[in-house]
């Protein structure tokens, strides 16, 4: 069965890469073709041909000495996850591979049996026919009543996508390895409370037989011994002999090093109670079962509800007995928490390892932007220790002990780009530019065009759902469209200092105008108001798959350089970045923003040629050996030594010239392509964080980006409403119905800036009139609108407080606000943005947020731009420098200088604040003119 | 109609862009008194008086011992060369009694609570190291709350304002009576005081409302009615009154209903303050600046509020701050106009008195005055809006900010954004050399 060759078993990946690299390319002309399942009618981003199944799922299974390999439960537990796929015929797989199974029973030269407790084996198999590949977690439970008291199970991680267990092998392995210590805990204590029992048996047995014994020998007084009285004494001598050998086990289990626990530092371990709770339970089942047994003395007062059983020699294993459940095996409190710990898992890596790389990286580079991070972020989410990250050899950020052990001990699973990939890695992806073919997208957007004419905010929904189920077809074929669809898209929602001319008419001038342009964009063509007529020649049709070729050389090329044990490059990389501190922090005096764009021979180079396409998302513990510099949080090192794609792109933008930021986009279309075509549209396997918290995040996230999408295709004036939540002036939606104001704040709360690491200053629904403190507390604002004498003084109050406040009438459709002419918000909510969906935007809109913090910061720890170099230098010169930095390194028109003036307020109040006291609110406001915006 | 001048959201000559809401009282705050560079205290009606910082908005101390509203407030800091300075304050409350609070500690030095009425007003005489207290009667105390001597009971109305004058003479303001009271040395050599009171002046038509001293040799009065009277501080003689001062530059021969029309409440002299050369009155919604040495009113905002003036006060840059029931506060510019002799008067001026006199009278009048003295108006450069009821008081800080205390309970913090932010700077680049976070590079 090991040797069939489609089952590929290893335990370690080096055996994996060496192959790979020491395989010389093949000629192009036998080289496999690019899609092997072309064939069959499936597209190559459909689930793997081969799979039956429609997502991950865990599997347990044990060998069963009375009936072989058997599957005993599936995570999540329902049917139609393995669907037709042959649990059985997979469980016999997994658990042919070797388990190292421990030798339990007499040894050789020992008198006693012995216990060997064994470290679990972990090891990845793949059967290509099935399309199955697993992550498979060997262990051993004790049984006293199973042969050689153990039984041997397994854990399996079974997804359709091999990169994935490759990839998340070091996760998965620290995941499983606690789930199964704490099936072993579990074990051990009933195993222990087991053999009690069975001594107490034992010991009951030998007085009762020692009685008859010498019942036996007073009755007889011939003075020979029956065989009656020999085969008693054989049986004394038998149990007596019993009695020794569990009292010894009873020691090795005891004896058990319970080190492992401690420093795992997961499992809150309870022996007293929970060894009580399993003597109790065990108890009750006993005397349930055994209700006809005659209570006899007690023996042992300390455990008062077991009452000692006779032996009958020779009752063990015997065929027919039912061997013990896995519940029954480790007590029911462990077993329940192990089931907990699955579910977890399998929470935590449900989706694409696209997805889960992105998070993972993403979470790890925020949680090191301690200084920006709070702005935009849900700091307390960040802080919450997801269980992957307490362990040993995950993202370990903080301890250099993990870090060095990290790179010492073998290196995770490399990211080896073939084929394979993308045929497998076909789970959905949410950062994604859905792009839509011409044909399925008529009816499509005639129906949400209708829906949104209701002016109806719940359509919503609806309107992304369709998008999802018409997606699957779309997602396939729209791959070269959307690459080219995107870099029109982009290029007008990303260019920061030359927006394109459309971009431009609608955000300079004065309000009239604005107002006159979106009436043309939403009245004219409302059916293809998406996608503007220029954009559409740009669609073609022909699929053109030469992307992926290309992707399996880079793939190829790049992943050597990837190679964490590569220490010399790690320290270079390291040693660069101080350089790069250095020129960022005496960067005033210069011209040109030289800092700020990527270095160009860091350790790797990302975007050579048409490079950036072709790295997707690394896993991030290599870029974290060079991040751990002095200086903690800023972004833009993160990504140069990183190499992480996204900020190299973005960075380019600061530069300002427009050719470079031409290029750049056609690379990030690239990436973008790859990303979205690898994603699909299996709904089912949408990825989900492990709590239910997060969860509930996630859709908050999802449903504030549509509301938010909604908003800035509605509302022509939505740049001067989010200029003002940027800028820290208080923004008041007014409304009569709560629905309809809570939807807008909902969408409009992810460009509100957090001033702590608390709840976002956003507050729904305000029926009172509002006061000088409820500004300086709350960023945004929903407001009732009354007909009433109440309804006047609200009215009053917002009229008397107007210099703090802009107004966002929801019932008039009409904005109250400062004006706004930087190009910093265009980018940010293009109302003619491709993206369509929630969670889509919202990513794209912390992207941006996340590149402004990263300008905050800039700003903020520039010491010469807030203070004067000597001390002689008059304060207009401080101001001048200040000015020149925001404008021309920065890179910030007009306004935007005002928002990033803001964010350093905000980041400077959190630094400075003292831990014991809470930041005292300020408000900040400026005097300038409001102007009435309108539909 | 409203005449009230009003300035756009455009303010470029307004420094405060920042604000600080200080919330604790639950009452309306009527008194803000500094104690020193960066602390004041603050009292109200809920008896409460709290210290806070004013640079921080921090709220350093909550001071309880009042069980009725506090009435009268002030600072009493030792002058002793020996010790460092002790800050103490002073406050009186509706509960007949006076508590001395430190400062420092926050903790009640002594309560004196032998009084028979209220104690309205408080003044403390460092120069003679006592302290006075002006109820129904007048009290004078020395630091270690003895009472030196008092006078008779003298009206049940009581003392309602009291200001020191040379010659340990204070005047003290009884309804519509102003009463000179001196502090003569008791004979056996102690340092015991006699009060005796020297002169009552009945000037007056209606219950004088403010009392402010000008400079050593001039005191001025402002009564309900609207009279203004300048007083001499040595021999207590009138140097000048303004009667009807609040129309003073109409001539007096013409529309004497719009006197009429005014009633007491819109013409009462509710704050005076003063500078050396001028003094300044709010007179009922509006402001008059009354030049000492010209005698007459060189320039004023009738209409400067929509409601009565509460307070106003002179900053050193010829800026001029007025708080109103109305809520808000206005910061004004008193402004020389600068014109060619030949150039008709610009009605704009006029204007703002809010009267829709013949210009041909105003042009006559404006000539008039331009024949001999320089003209003056006031502009209004910003407005602070923030509270939401009557601004009781406020405090200048200089370039520390200005507090404001209303009748919606709070104090509001007013501070210069730019300069704030330049404060943050340099805390958060110290906070990183004291963290080592950072290596400071010059």
């Amino acid at each position: 069965m090991i040797s069939a060759p489609d089952v590929v078993a290893f335990t370690r990946e080096e055996e994996l890469e060496d192959e790979l690299c020491s395989e010389p390319p093949l000629p192009e002309e036998y080289s496999v073709p690019l899609f092997p399942f072309a064939s069959h009618g499936a597209n190559p981003w459909a689930k793997v041909a081969g799979s039956k199944f429609t997502r991950d799922f865990i599997l347990i299974s044990e060998f069963s000495e009375q009936v072989g390999p058997q599957p005993l439960l599936t995570i999540p537990d329902d049917a139609k996850v393995s669907g037709t796929f042959d649990l059985n015929y997979f469980s016999l797989r997994i658990m042919s591979v070797d388990y190292q199974a421990s030798f339990v029973g007499h040894p050789p030269g020992s008198a006693y049996p012995k216990l060997n407790f064994v470290e679990d084996s972990k090891v990845v198999l793949g059967d290509s026919k099935e399309g199955a590949f697993a992550y498979v977690h060997h262990l051993t439970l004790y049984d006293l009543e199973a042969r050689g008291f153990v039984r041997p199970f397994c854990m399996a991680y079974i997804s359709a996508d091999e990169h994935k267990i490759m990839q998340q092998f070091q996760e998965l392995s620290a995941e499983f390895s606690k789930a199964s210590e704490c099936l072993k805990t579990g074990n051990r204590k009933a195993f222990a409370s087991e053999l009690e029992k069975k001594l107490k048996d034992l010991d009951y047995t030998r007085t009762v037989l020692h009685n008859e014994t010498e019942i036996q020998k007073k009755a007889n007084d011939k003075g020979y011994y029956t065989t009656q009285a020999i085969e008693k004494a054989n049986e004394l001598a038998s149990v007596e002999k019993s009695i020794i050998e569990h009292q010894d086990l009873l020691k090795q289990i005891r004896s058990y090093p319970y080190r492992k626990l401690k420093e795992s530092d997961f499992h809150p371990y309870e022996p007293e109670c929970a060894l009580g709770q399993a003597n109790a339970g065990c108890g009750q089942d006993l005397t349930a079962s055994d209700p006809a047994e005659p209570g006899e003395t007690h023996l042992y007062a300390h455990v008062p509800s077991y009452t000692p059983k006779l032996i009958k020699a020779k009752s063990a294993k015997c065929f027919d007995k039912k061997l013990k459940t896995l519940e029954e095996l480790c007590d029911i409190y462990f077993f329940t928490q192990t089931l907990d710990q699955l579910h977890q898992i399998e929470r935590t890596f449900r989706g694409d390892v696209c997805y889960l790389l992105t998070d993972q990286i993403s979470r790890a580079l925020l949680k090191q932007q301690s200084v920006t991070n709070f702005l935009f972020e849900d700091v307390p989410f960040l802080d919450e220790k997801p269980p992957e990250k307490q362990y040993r050899g995950c993202r370990g950020l903080s301890q250099d002990a993990v870090d060095r052990k990290c790179s010492e001990e073998s290196p995770a699973p490399k990211v080896v780009i073939s084929l394979g990939a993308y045929k497998s890695s076909v789970e959905c992806v949410p950062i994604k530019m859905e792009q839509e073919i011409e044909d399925s997208q008529e009816p499509k957007m005639t129906e949400s065009v209708t829906f949104e004419h209701q002016e109806n905010l719940d359509y919503l929904d609806a309107d992304i759902k369709g998008s999802i189920s018409s997606g699957e077809s779309i997602e396939v074929l729209g791959t070269e469209k959307s690459a080219s669809g995107l870099t029109k898209s982009e290029s007008q929602a990303s260019l920061p200092v030359s927006p394109s001319p459309q971009a431009g008419r609608s955000k300079v001038g004065s309000r009239r105008t604005v107002s006159e342009d979106s009436i043309e964009v939403l009245s004219t063509c409302p059916s293809e108001s998406l996608i503007p007529e220029d954009f559409k020649a740009s669609y073609p049709s022909a699929i053109n798959e030469e992307p992926y070729a290309d992707d399996e050389e880079g793939g190829l090329r790049f992943t050597p350089k990837l190679n964490p044990d590569n220490a010399d490059e790690q320290e270079d990389v390291s040693k660069q970045e101080n350089l790069v501190q250095v020129d960022s922090s005496c960067c005033i005096g210069k011209e040109s923003p030289n800092f700020l764009e990527p270095l160009p021979d860091l350790g790797q180079k990302p975007c050579d040629e048409d490079g950036v396409v072709r790295i997707p998302p690394q896993p991030y513990r290599q870029a974290e050996q060079g991040l751990r510099g002095s200086f903690g949080g800023f972004p833009s090192h993160d990504g140069i030594s990183g190499g992480f794609l996204s900020y190299e792109v973005d960075s380019r933008y600061l530069t300002g010239s427009r050719e470079v930021s031409k290029s750049s986009l056609d690379e990030c279309s690239d990436s973008t392509s790859y990303i979205s075509s690898a994603a699909s549209t299996c709904s089912d396997r949408t990825p989900s964080p492990a709590h239910p918290a997060c969860q509930a995040r996630e859709r908050h996230k999802k449903k504030a980006g549509q509301n938010a999408l909604r908003f800035i295709r509605q509302y022509p004036f939505a740049h001067p409403a989010i200029y003002s939540l940027l800028s820290g002036r208080t923004l008041i939606v007014l409304g009569e119905e709560e629905a309809i104001v809570k939807k807008l704040v909902t969408a409009l709360s992810i460009f509100v800036p957090n001033c702590g690491v608390y709840a976002k200053p956003v507050k729904h629904w305000v029926t009172s009139p509002l006061h000088v403190v409820d500004f300086q507390k709350w960023k945004l604002i929903g407001l009732q609108r009354m007909v009433s004498p109440a309804g006047v003084n609200v009215l009053h109050a917002l009229s008397r407080y107007s210099r703090y406040v802009s107004v966002l009438d929801a019932d008039s459709k009409t904005l109250r606000c400062p004006l706004y002419k930087g190009t910093l918000v265009s980018r940010l909510a293009d109302h003619r943005t491709q993206i369509k969906r929630g969670s889509t935007y919202y990513m794209h809109v912390q992207s941006i947020l996340t590149q402004l913090c990263s300008k905050a910061f800039l700003f903020t720890f520039c010491h010469h731009l807030h203070l004067p170099i000597s001390e002689r230098e008059p304060e207009e010169s401080v101001v001048n420098r200040r000015m020149n930095f925001l404008k021309l390194q920065l890179g910030l028109a007009n306004e935007d200088i005002k928002i990033v003036q803001y964010l350093a307020e905000l980041l400077k109040l959190q630094y400075i604040q003292e831990p014991g006291q809470g930041v005292n609110p300020l408000l900040r406001f400026d005097y300038v003119p409001s102007f009435l915006y309108k539909i | 109609k409203s005449s009230v001048q009003t300035i756009g959201e455009e303010q470029i000559q307004n420094p405060y862009t920042e604000l600080l809401v200080l919330k604790g009282h639950q009452d309306i705050v009527r008194f803000l008194v500094q104690i020193d560079d960066c602390r004041f205290a603050s009292a109200g009606d809920d008896g409460i008086i709290f210290l806070w910082n004013a640079q921080t908005g921090e709220k350093l101390f909550e001071l309880h011992g009042h069980t009725h509203k506090i009435t009268a407030i002030a600072p009493f800091s030792s002058s002793d060369a020996s010790e460092e300075k002790k800050h103490l304050i002073l406050t009186a409350s509706a509960d007949r009694t006076v508590i001395v609070w430190d400062c420092t500690s926050g903790r009640q030095v002594q309560k004196v609570s032998c009084f028979h009425s209220t104690v309205k007003c408080l003044t403390v005489l460092q120069r003679l190291d006592v302290w006075l207290s002006g109820g129904s009667d007048l009290c004078v105390w020395n630091r270690k709350l003895d009472l030196l001597c008092k006078t008779s009971h003298l009206t049940d109305a009581g003392i309602s304002a009291l200001v020191e004058l040379p010659k340990n003479c204070v005047a003290a303001t009884v309804g519509k009576e102003l009463v000179i009271f001196r502090l003569i040395a008791s004979d056996d050599g102690s340092e015991g005081w006699n009060v005796l009171e020297v002169k009552r002046l009945v000037d007056h038509q209606d219950n004088i409302l403010s009392l402010v001293s000008v400079n050593d040799l001039t005191f001025v009065t402002g009564s309900h009615v609207g009279e203004l009277i300048v007083w001499d501080a040595v021999d207590w003689t009138k140097q000048a009154c303004e009667c009807n001062f609040w129309d003073s530059s109409v001539p007096p021969d013409v529309q004497p209903e719009i006197k009429l029309s005014q009633s007491p409440n819109e013409t009462s002299v509710q704050h005076l303050t003063s500078d050396e050369e001028c003094v300044f009155a709010a007179v009922g919604k509006g402001i008059y600046v009354y030049n000492l040495q010209m005698k007459r009113v060189i320039a004023c905002q009738r209409t400067a509020h929509d409601s009565s003036v509460l307070h106003i006060e002179k900053l050193p840059n010829r800026q001029l701050i007025s708080c109103s029931e109305d809520g808000s506060v206005r910061i004004w510019e008193l402004r020389e106009k600068q014109q060619l002799p030949a150039e008709p008067v610009p009605t704009g001026f006029f204007n703002m008195w809010g009267f829709g006199r013949a210009s041909k009278q105003a042009n006559q009048a404006a000539k008039k005055m331009q024949d001999n003295t320089p003209m003056y108006f006031l502009e209004l450069v910003g407005d602070l809006i923030g509270h939401s009821s009557a601004v009781q008081m406020f405090l200048y800080f200089g370039e520390l900010g200005l507090a404001t205390c209303s009748a919606d309970h709070l104090i509001i913090l007013w501070k210069d954004g730019e300069r704030e932010s330049r404060l943050r700077s340099l805390t958060l680049f110290q906070k990183l050399a004291q963290n080592g976070d950072f290596q400071l590079k010059f």
